[in-house]
Formats: structure tokens, C-alpha cells, sequence
């Protein structure tokens, strides 16, 4: 009986390796394509199978419909996030293959080591400097071009590098510093200013600690626009009674915006921050493509990357990601204690 | 190929077809791999010039996968070497480069998407990934074995065995003790060639004198950014402390920061911070961190810089910075020895990649073994037209080498009375040799740490 | 810190923007703000403006766009002249080809098929998740079950999670089921780390569909999957749309993923590549260059023709995993 299965499965392999080879090895172009065309179908037609059979049996008891509409993203999430996330909180008190359980001593290696210190000192300065430059640069600039004749396009300009990728924001601003010796011919433009103010040319991505500033700068530069929309948005929201109010007690300009446009929008401001500290700790791509987390730049989620696949030291790496998830959580408890104050107060 | 266990996962998308085969459940087994590819095309004649080949028998229909750091374009003579096999073989071989290989492969390992054959720069990252993954890499067959005793030095096999298991097979190999020069510059200059290294400060100071910068440097490398600085340190440590020395400082057993290595970095700042002598055509000694080790020698082309010590592969990078350049004694630029402490010792720092299998299939070891035969050193040689690789295959045609430096390299890879290392940093733990050497190195150019700080960091970092 | 009280807060807070008249939704509009629309240019004339002002707002916006012209204009470049000289010479002395982006596609570097692979991945990435929580998100919104809240809190909570935490053993267990090096694991994996925030999305405009419209429907007899695809469906379009711009973009411009995930040739896209590129510069910026570019035409177009829905997108929920 069992060779009977055995061969059955076998068969089965057998009959069906076609299909799975053409799956799971695409190549060529047509064939990409047209097994991303299949992917799609599958899962739409699965997905409206589900459907079709509950609705199909009118008898279909109460909680059997709600597990076909919960149960595949419940489940994609379980074994897509949860899963891993314990597996990787459970590797992380292991040695370099998951051979040794040691305890804290990867948690103590990333928190004593000077290399390790000056990355998480590098993610401390990300997570302060970027929301808050990334904060005043788009409140400032949403102020400005407010309901000027070019808000929309002026608002655009800023937004734009929202849609490229970190990759490509790098690249661009890695060519602003392109670095060539004082007496030479510049290539780089914001050596080429030093050099027209008669100042020697600076290795913008070389000198640390100040290189780590030149790097915040791009996500700066990406992260900016995000903080005007929003914020844009709130101000528009603030109610004209209180505006005209606040103008009859004689309030004008920047006291204006000081005491009623800021407190009004504070509750915004704090989403925009949080958001962008959160993004910004995850950031990974700016230094890869820049310096490679070379000349003191490197940031946990780059240590991650570098642990994990590079030294292939995976208790160390599955202990930096958890580090990085556990930073993450003050920020999220702020904002959630910020949103419930405001609730409140409504 | 598809593990039995993607069965369970694939069964679902093709819920039909499973239906049909289970009806049909039949008490044999269905034909297997082997079976079908016997089929048509089983006996071949051996075809003209495929004499060699008969020995890794007909391998039609097989395809063998090749995961490489070298990209476009040097990865053409590589592909094109590959020809008579697979024309003689019947075997296909899918070439894919990508500057990310260290990044990637073991990732690749990781995930059960290894390649068959892939070709690693440096056997400490081959040590740490057979240990890693043990059950990944395959041990080197028969024949291949065979080969390499017969054609090469028994220290390579050595260099490439993890644990006494021999796992990696030496492909091409490189000459890093060359410090690149215009001769034309140095003739017009009434330069010599010096041949110790005192001789070699002299020339740098004359230099200065005559008010010229003497040397460039590069180590900026992507993710490997300080590998040349770690060349520099090696070589200076052969000839200051010795290779005995050296032996016992790669196997840690003498400290990293030992007072001999410290004497060496000495020497090696002696140059390559002092600011009256770098960085040619780039700026101060700080801008040795970035200028990309590919490019740093191209000032000599412009006049503007002396010398350059790099490897002897980086005869190819000559013709980009400046197509038609010609690398030879008489011609644009070439390379000298790069000097002993004195004429009676000649020590030389080499390198090498290595090949190592990931399949157990006949074709692979098949394709693992022509790598290592003189006929694929033959047919390869004549393909770099500018040169740019060699081989350390005892019986090759070293008259085949289109570039007199690669030439000059194989001959001093055969020098009996040199005394031959391979780069130590290639060598050492991954913690070290792969990672703190090479960030340490670049603080001390980049953010000018101290000597002492830089050697007992990475003291420090040994595992 | 401030003499003057502060006023009372009347902005809808979890979403500050969603009483922007411009990102209401349905019927009903926003039910949730109950704030009085600001009348447009009550508040402008307070506004600082000045000289000042349009000073400021030059400066910025030529920050803001000088230094992907500068690439730009280099990539149009001659590359001996990008090696020679600054971008800012063609002022002086105009020359341009297309030979950089001829190089980069059909060169050695062969751009054009990882391109194809940024759009295989990409699009079912942003279908999957879609369809996943357009149910999910349907069943916190309409279905009453136990559990339903602490369930739905739990799915918002999870968009905290860091996708670097959960790469490696994901990459094991693709290993096991024998996907690994297919397009399968880019997709699964960008779908499952989207689901989050598309359910949490989708769910918030969700509920602001009026109750009224639902319940006549159920009247009238419709279960569940009538409802979802007659009533439901087409009035959730733009705020699918809103998330599916996001999500495009997410995906194309990932290289984490990517790297982890899409490591063989045959599924590598856009963004590893170029970063493989960028690890050796000097001698490649002609084709760094115009790769960058050939990268972010996509993204872009897309970014402009649907600016609209991705600022909705950003309004109503801007807490990405």
C-alpha cells in the first residue's frame, strides 16, 4: 500500500513537473509576463472561488462566511509576519549558525562593542534629525506656497521624490557630492560652490561624523514632501471661527501661526513625525547604495543586512532586528498616547 | 532543480492534474530524469578536436550553472572559454555575474537556490560557507583531484580545503607584489627601477625633490571598500617581517597587533600617508578611502602620478581609462616588482579564486574538472586580449599571454626561488578578512586613526 | 510654553487630513470629522505673505529639484564629458546623446530584462494584497464576529513590524517549499508585509461607506458576497486605487526585498541591479546615470497621472509597516 502512494506521489511529480517548471523558472521575456498574468488570475479566481462557494450554499453557517473573508489574509499574516518574527526573536539568543543557544550575548555584543555603539549612535541621529528637519522643511514650505499660483505645481516639485526609489535618491545626491581634489575640474555641484566661494573641496561622504549629517540630508530631501501633504491638509482643516477669533484678539503673521495655526495642528505634526522616525529607522537603502555603511555611516538596519547575509553571523543579525523592532515600539506608543489625549480632549 | 518537497506546494495550482495521476495510480514508478535524457541523442560520435573531452563522457541536455563576481565585460572570455566543452560535451553552461556575489551567494545558499558551480575570490568566505552550510558544497571529484595534483603546487590545494576537505579548485590567480609605472615617464625622468626597498623611498623623495607627487592609491570597493590597503599592509609585512612571520600572524598565532605588523603598517603609512607623496591627480591622503581601487592608477596616464602598486589583474583597467594603451616594458605604462627589503629575498603576494561545486551531478564535476585541465588554461589565455588573467596551471603555454605583465605573473607564480603567499586577508576568519581588516583599514586613511588603535581593533575583532 | 489657550481640538486626529474636503469619500463624505468645512481663503491673508515668503519657497523648491536635474542632465551626457567636467557646463558648451541609455538597456548591462522583472514583480505584488484585504478589511467593517475589534487591532498593531525581522526565516521556509529564486517568493513576501496597511486602509474608508446603503441591501435579501461586489465594491474604487499607487510604488522602488529574495538573474530587478551598479562608480556614471532614470520613468508616471488618489492614500492612513 505504502508503494502504491509512494508511486502515486511520484506521478503525480511526474505529470505535473511541466506545470511547476514553468511556475516557478521563468524566463524570457513572453514567459515572464505571461506567468505574471497567470499569478494574478489565480489568485483573484481563487479568491472569488471562496466566495462563490459560500455564497453558493445559502445554508452556510454564520462563522463559516466570515473565515473565507478573514482566514487568507489572517493566515498570509501569520505565516508572513508572526511566524518569522518569533522564529527570528527565538534565533537571536543563538550563536552565528544556530548551533549554540548564548543567551544575551548578541544583545551585549551590539550594545558594547565601539562598532556597534557608533551604529546605533548613527540610528539615533537618523531618528532625530529626519523627522524633525523633514517636519519643519514641508510645514515651512506648505505655509509658503499656500494658495500661491503655483501651489500646485510648487507642491509637486517638493513631492516628486516620494515616488523614486531610495536607490535612485541616492545616486542623485552620491553625484551632488562627487568629490575631486580643490584644483581640479568639478563634477560634483556642491563642490564646485566651495570652490567658487574660494573654500577647498570637501569629501562630503568621507568625514565623519559629518557624513552621517550628509546622508540624512537625502532621506531628508525624500521625507519632506510626505510632512507638506499632510500638513498642508491640516491647516487647510482649521476652522474659520477660531482664525477669525484669534484675528480679533489682534493676532497677525507669525503670532498667528505661532499660537493658533501650530496648536491646531499639533495632532497632525505628531503622526508626520512618528511616521517618518519609523520609516527612517528601517532605512536601509541610502547607505547601501552611498557608502555601503562605510567611514562610520553605518545604521542598524544596514548592520542588519551586513550581519545577517554579508557575515552571515544570524544570531547577531536576528538580534539587531529585534533591536530595531524594539525601537520602534516608544515611537508607536507616543503616538498612540498623543492620539488618545487629542480624542479626549474632543 | 525542484526539491521533492515543492511537491506539497505546487499540488494545489495544479489540483487537476493531480486528480488524473491519482486515478491513474499505477503500481511502477514513472521514468526518471536519467531515463528521459538517454533518450535521442545517446551516442554521439566524439567529434574532431573533442579527444580531450571523451573522458567526461556525453552530457547532452544538461546544463550546468555558473555564479560569478565578474561581470560584464571581462566575464566574456570567461564565457567564451566555456565553448569547446559545451560543444564537445553537450552540456550548456548558464553564466551569471553579479557585483553583489558575496552578498548573494550566501543568501542563495540560505534559500536552496544555490548555483551549481560558483566561483569563490577568497577561501576564507569558501571556509565559512562550507561550515556553514555544510551540507551545500560538494567535495572536488575524481578527476579534478587528479588535476590539480598533477598541475599545480600542492599549496593550492591546501588553499583550498576546509577541515583537510577539498572542496575548492583553483581557477585563475593573480600577482599583487607589481607597482605600476610609465616607463616612458621614467625614462624621460632618468628614473631607475629601484630594486630594494630603500631604493624604492629613494625614488619617492627624488621625486618629491624634482617636485612631482609619487604615488596613487585607491581603496574604495563597493561593499569591499579597504581590500587594497589590507595588499599593501601583507606586502610590506612580507618583506619587513618575513614570511615566517607572516604564516604565523594570518593562522593568529602570533596577535594581530604584534609589534612586527605594527612596523608594518608603520612603513606602509611611511607612504601612503604621507601627504608629500599621495594622493596623485586625486587630492590628499584622505582621498585614497574614495577613489575606487579601479581607478586609481589612471593619473599615471596623465602624467601626474608615478607609481601605482596594484595587481597584476589590473592590467585590464588600463584600456578603459584610455583606449589603445599599451602595457609593456617599452610601452604606456607597466609594472615592476615591487621591491624586497633586499636583492637576495623575493618574496611575492598572490591571489586566486577557486571553484566550488554545489551539485552532485556528473556534469557539474565534469565542468569542475575541465576548469582545472590545461586545456581550458590553453583555450582561456588566448581570449584576454588585453590581458588581465592568469593562471598558475604548470602546464600552460605561457607564450599564449597576450600581455607581458601576465606573462611576467605566471612566470614568477613558477619562480622556484620566489617564495610565494596568498593574501592573508583572503585567508582569515570572515570577521577579519572580510570585515574589520577592511573597515580598519579604511578608518586609518579615511578618519587618519592612529596605527596602534587600527591593529588592536581588529585584535579585538578576532573571533 | 503658550499664553494663549489652545483652541479646541477639532481636527479628526487619527487621520488629520481626512476633513480635507478634497479627500472625502462615497456619499456620505468623511462621517467621522464632523468639522465644518473651512471656507478656502479665510485663512491665506493671515498667511506670512511676503517677499519673505516667496524667497523661502524658491529657495526650497530649486533644493528640492537641482539635484535630480543635475543627473538628469548628465545622463544626456557624453560620458567622456561626465568624466571631464560638471553638469552645469552645458550652459556653455551643449552636447548630448542617447548613447548612455542605449548602453544601459541593450549594453552589457542589459537593462531592458530587468526592467521586465520591476514589472513582474510589481504587479501582482500590488494585486494580491488588494484582493487579500479588500475581504479581510470587508469582515472588520460589516461582518459582527467575537473578536472582531482586539482582531482588527492586532492586524493595525502589526504594521510596526519591521520586515527585516521576519526575512530570514521566511527565506528558509521558501527553501522548503522549493519556491526559492521564482518570482513566488517576491510576491508572496511583498503581499503578506502590504496586508497590514491595506486592511487597515481600506477597512477606514470602508467604514465610512453610510450604514443606510448596506442595510437596504441586506433587506433586500443580499448576503455577504452580493453585497461586497455590488454595493461595496464600486464605491471603494478610488481608495483601492489610493492604495494600489502606494503599493506600486513600495514594490518597484524596494531593494531590500529584493536583495533578499531576488537574488538570481532571472528575477532581479531594477532596483538590485543599479545598486550593483552604483558599487562600482567612477568610470560608470554615464550608465548609473541613465539607469537611475530608466528606474524612476515608471514610478513617476504613475505618481503624476494619480497624484490625486496616492495624497488620499497618504491622508487616510500614513503609517507604513
Amino acid at each position: 500500500m505504502d508503494e502504491i502512494l509512494n508511486n502515486a506521489g511520484l506521478w503525480i511529480e511526474y505529470y505535473t513537473r511541466p506545470v511547476r517548471e514553468w511556475l516557478l523558472d521563468a524566463d524570457g521575456a513572453g514567459h515572464k509576463l505571461a506567468l505574471m498574468v497567470v499569478a494574478i488570475l489565480l489568485f483573484v479566481g481563487v479568491m472569488g472561488g471562496i466566495l462563490a462557494l459560500v455564497d453558493r450554499s445559502r445554508r452556510a453557517p454564520g462563522w463559516l462566511v466570515t473565515v473565507a473573508f478573514v482566514g487568507p489574509a489572517l493566515a498570509a499574516i501569520t505565516f508572513g509576519l508572526i511566524y518569522p518574527a518569533l522564529r527570528t526573536i527565538y534565533s537571536s539568543f543563538f550563536n552565528r549558525n544556530g548551533s549554540e543557544f548564548i543567551g544575551m550575548d548578541n544583545y551585549i555584543q551590539a550594545f558594547t562593542q565601539s562598532q556597534f555603539q557608533l551604529v546605533l549612535r548613527n540610528t539615533a541621529l537618523w531618528v532625530l534629525l529626519v523627522p524633525v528637519l523633514a517636519t519643519l522643511i514641508g510645514l515651512i514650505y506648505a505655509v509658503v506656497v499656500d494658495r500661491t499660483r503655483f501651489e500646485k505645481f510648487a507642491k509637486t516639485l517638493m513631492f516628486l521624490p516620494m515616488s523614486i526609489s531610495m536607490v535612485g535618491a541616492g545616486i542623485i545626491w552620491r553625484f551632488m557630492y562627487d568629490y575631486k581634489q580643490t584644483s581640479a575640474e568639478q563634477t560634483g555641484l556642491l563642490n564646485q560652490l566651495l570652490v567658487m566661494v574660494g573654500l577647498d573641496t570637501k569629501q562630503f561622504l568621507l568625514d565623519s561624523p559629518e557624513n552621517n549629517f550628509f546622508l540624512i540630508i537625502v532621506m531628508v530631501w525624500i521625507q519632506a514632501g510626505f510632512a507638506m501633504t499632510i500638513l498642508a491638509a491640516a491647516i487647510r482643516a482649521i476652522p474659520d471661527d477660531i482664525v477669525e477669533a484669534a484675528r480679533l484678539d489682534g493676532l497677525t503673521g507669525i503670532k498667528m501661526f505661532r499660537y493658533i495655526t501650530i496648536p491646531s495642528i499639533r495632532p497632525a505634526l505628531v503622526v508626520v513625525l512618528t511616521t517618518i522616525a519609523m520609516a527612517t529607522l528601517k532605512v536601509f537603502d541610502i547607505v547601501r547604495t552611498m557608502t555601503n555603511g562605510n567611514f562610520g555611516t553605518s545604521v542598524v538596519a544596514n548592520e542588519f543586512y551586513e550581519q545577517s547575509f554579508r557575515q552571515l553571523n544570524a544570531g547577531l543579525g536576528a538580534a539587531l532586528a529585534v533591536i530595531l523592532f524594539v525601537l520602534v515600539i516608544p515611537i508607536v506608543i507616543y503616538n498612540v498616547r498623543q492620539m488618545r489625549i487629542s480624542e479626549e480632549i474632543r | 532543480m525542484i526539491s521533492r518537497r515543492s511537491r506539497g506546494a505546487s499540488v494545489a495550482a495544479v489540483g487537476g492534474f493531480a486528480a488524473l495521476a491519482l486515478t491513474l495510480a499505477a503500481c511502477t514508478p514513472p521514468p526518471s530524469d536519467e531515463d528521459n535524457n538517454a533518450g535521442d541523442d545517446g551516442d554521439r560520435e566524439i567529434a574532431e578536436g573533442c579527444e580531450a573531452f571523451e573522458q567526461y563522457g556525453d552530457l547532452s541536455g544538461t546544463t550546468v550553472t555558473v555564479y560569478t563576481s565578474i561581470t560584464a565585460p571581462e566575464d566574456q572570455p570567461h564565457i567564451d572559454s566555456y565553448v569547446p566543452f559545451e560543444d564537445c560535451t553537450g552540456a550548456t553552461i548558464e553564466y551569471d555575474g553579479s557585483r553583489e556575489f558575496e552578498a548573494q551567494l550566501p543568501v542563495r545558499l540560505q534559500s536552496g537556490n544555490a548555483p551549481d558551480i560558483a566561483y569563490i575570490p577568497q577561501p576564507g568566505l569558501m571556509a565559512s560557507l562550507v561550515r556553514d552550510f555544510p551540507d551545500a558544497a560538494v567535495e572536488v571529484g575524481e578527476l579534478a583531484q587528479s588535476n590539480v595534483a598533477e598541475y599545480y603546487d600542492p599549496s593550492w590545494r591546501e588553499y583550498g580545503s576546509v577541515d583537510g576537505t577539498f572542496y575548492g579548485t583553483p581557477l585563475g590567480a593573480n600577482v599583487k607584489s607589481f607597482v605600476w609605472y610609465s616607463p616612458s615617464m621614467f625614462r624621460d625622468a632618468g628614473y631607475e627601477i629601484p630594486q630594494t626597498w630603500d631604493e624604492l623611498i629613494a625614488l619617492s623623495d627624488q621625486i618629491v625633490a624634482d617636485g612631482g607627487t609619487p604615488w596613487c592609491a585607491g581603496i574604495e570597493s563597493g561593499d569591499a571598500t579597504g581590500w587594497p590597503a589590507t595588499d599593501w599592509l601583507e606586502d610590506v609585512l612580507l618583506r619587513t617581517a618575513g614570511p615566517e612571520v607572516y604564516d604565523q600572524w594570518l593562522s593568529h598565532e602570533i596577535p594581530f597587533n604584534d609589534p612586527q605588523v605594527a612596523e608594518a603598517l608603520e612603513a606602509v603609512g611611511s607612504i601612503l600617508k604621507n601627504p608629500d607623496y599621495v594622493n596623485a591627480g586625486y587630492g590628499d591622503v584622505q582621498s585614497i578611502a574614495s577613489t575606487p581601487f579601479a581607478d586609481a592608477g589612471f593619473p599615471i596616464l596623465d602624467g601626474e602620478c608615478w607609481m601605482h602598486r596594484q595587481a597584476s589583474f589590473y592590467a585590464a583597467n588600463w584600456e578603459s581609462a584610455q583606449p589603445g594603451t599599451t602595457v609593456a616594458e617599452d610601452g604606456d605604462v607597466f609594472a615592476f616588482y615591487f621591491p624586497a627589503m633586499s636583492t637576495d629575498e623575493r618574496p611575492v603576494l598572490g591571489g586566486g579564486e577557486f571553484t566550488v561545486a554545489f551539485a552532485d551531478r556528473p556534469e557539474v564535476a565534469a565542468f569542475q574538472a575541465y576548469l582545472t585541465s590545461p586545456e581550458w588554461v590553453n583555450t582561456k589565455i588566448p581570449l584576454h586580449t588585453t590581458g588581465g588573467w592568469v593562471s598558475a596551471n604548470s602546464d600552460q603555454d605561457t607564450t599564449l599571454y597576450a600581455s607581458p605583465i601576465d606573462r611576467l605573473s605566471a612566470e614568477q607564480l613558477a619562480d622556484e626561488s620566489a617564495t610565494f603567499r596568498f593574501d592573508a586577508s583572503d585567508l582569515m576568519p570572515g570577521e577579519i578578512g572580510t570585515s574589520a581588516f577592511w573597515t580598519e583599514m579604511v578608518n586609518w586613511i579615511a578618519s587618519d586613526k592612529d596605527n596602534a588603535a587600527v591593529l588592536d581593533d581588529i585584535e579585538a575583532a578576532w573571533p | 510654553m503658550t499664553t494663549t489657550p489652545p483652541p479646541p481640538q477639532t481636527i479628526a486626529t487619527r487621520v488629520p487630513g481626512e476633513t480635507d474636503p478634497g479627500a472625502s469619500l462615497g456619499p456620505g463624505g468623511n462621517g467621522r470629522g464632523k468639522v465644518s468645512r473651512p471656507r478656502r481663503g479665510a485663512i491665506a491673508k493671515e498667511r506670512l505673505s511676503s517677499p519673505w515668503a516667496s524667497g523661502i519657497a524658491i529657495v526650497i523648491a530649486i533644493m528640492w529639484t537641482v539635484p535630480t536635474f543635475g543627473l538628469l542632465v548628465t545622463s544626456f551626457r557624453p560620458s567622456a564629458d561626465i568624466r571631464q567636467d560638471g553638469w552645469w557646463n552645458v550652459v556653455t558648451s551643449p552636447s548630448f546623446t542617447l548613447q548612455n541609455y542605449q548602453d544601459a538597456m541593450t549594453g552589457s548591462t542589459r537593462m531592458v530584462d530587468y526592467f521586465i522583472n520591476s514589472l513582474v514583480i510589481t504587479l501582482p505584488a500590488v494585486f494580491i494584497p488588494i484582493s487579500l484585504a479588500l475581504l479581510a478589511a470587508y469582515a472588520f467593517a460589516w461582518i459582527d464576529f467575537k473578536g472582531r475589534e482586539l482582531l482588527f487591532v492586532a492586524v493595525f498593531a502589526l504594521q510596526i513590524v519591521p520586515i527585516q525581522i521576519t526575512l530570514i526565516p521566511l527565506l528558509s521556509t521558501y527553501n522548503d517549499w522549493g519556491l526559492a529564486g521564482s518570482f513566488w517568493t517576491v510576491w508572496l513576501s511583498h503581499s503578506i508585509f502590504a496586508l497590514p496597511l491595506a486592511i487597515f486602509l481600506l477597512h477606514n474608508f470602508m467604514k465610512d461607506i453610510p450604514k443606510s446603503l448596506v442595510e437596504a441591501a441586506r433587506v433586500d435579501g443580499a448576503g455577504h458576497v452580493k453585497i461586497f461586489f455590488q454595493v461595496l465594491l464600486p464605491l471603494l474604487m478610488p481608495a483601492i486605487a489610493a492604495f494600489a499607487i502606494f503599493q506600486f510604488l513600495w514594490v518597484w522602488n524596494d531593494l531590500l526585498v529584493a536583495l533578499v529574495f531576488g537574488s538570481s538573474q532571472d528575477i532581479r530587478p531594477l532596483t538590485v541591479h543599479i545598486a550593483e551598479l552604483a558599487g562600482t562608480r567612477g568610470q560608470t556614471w554615464h550608465l548609473l546615470s541613465a539607469g537611475a532614470f530608466i528606474s524612476m520613468i515608471v514610478p513617476v508616471i504613475v505618481f503624476l497621472s494619480l497624484q490625486r488618489y496616492f495624497v488620499r492614500g497618504l491622508l487616510a492612513g500614513s503609517v507604513k509597516g
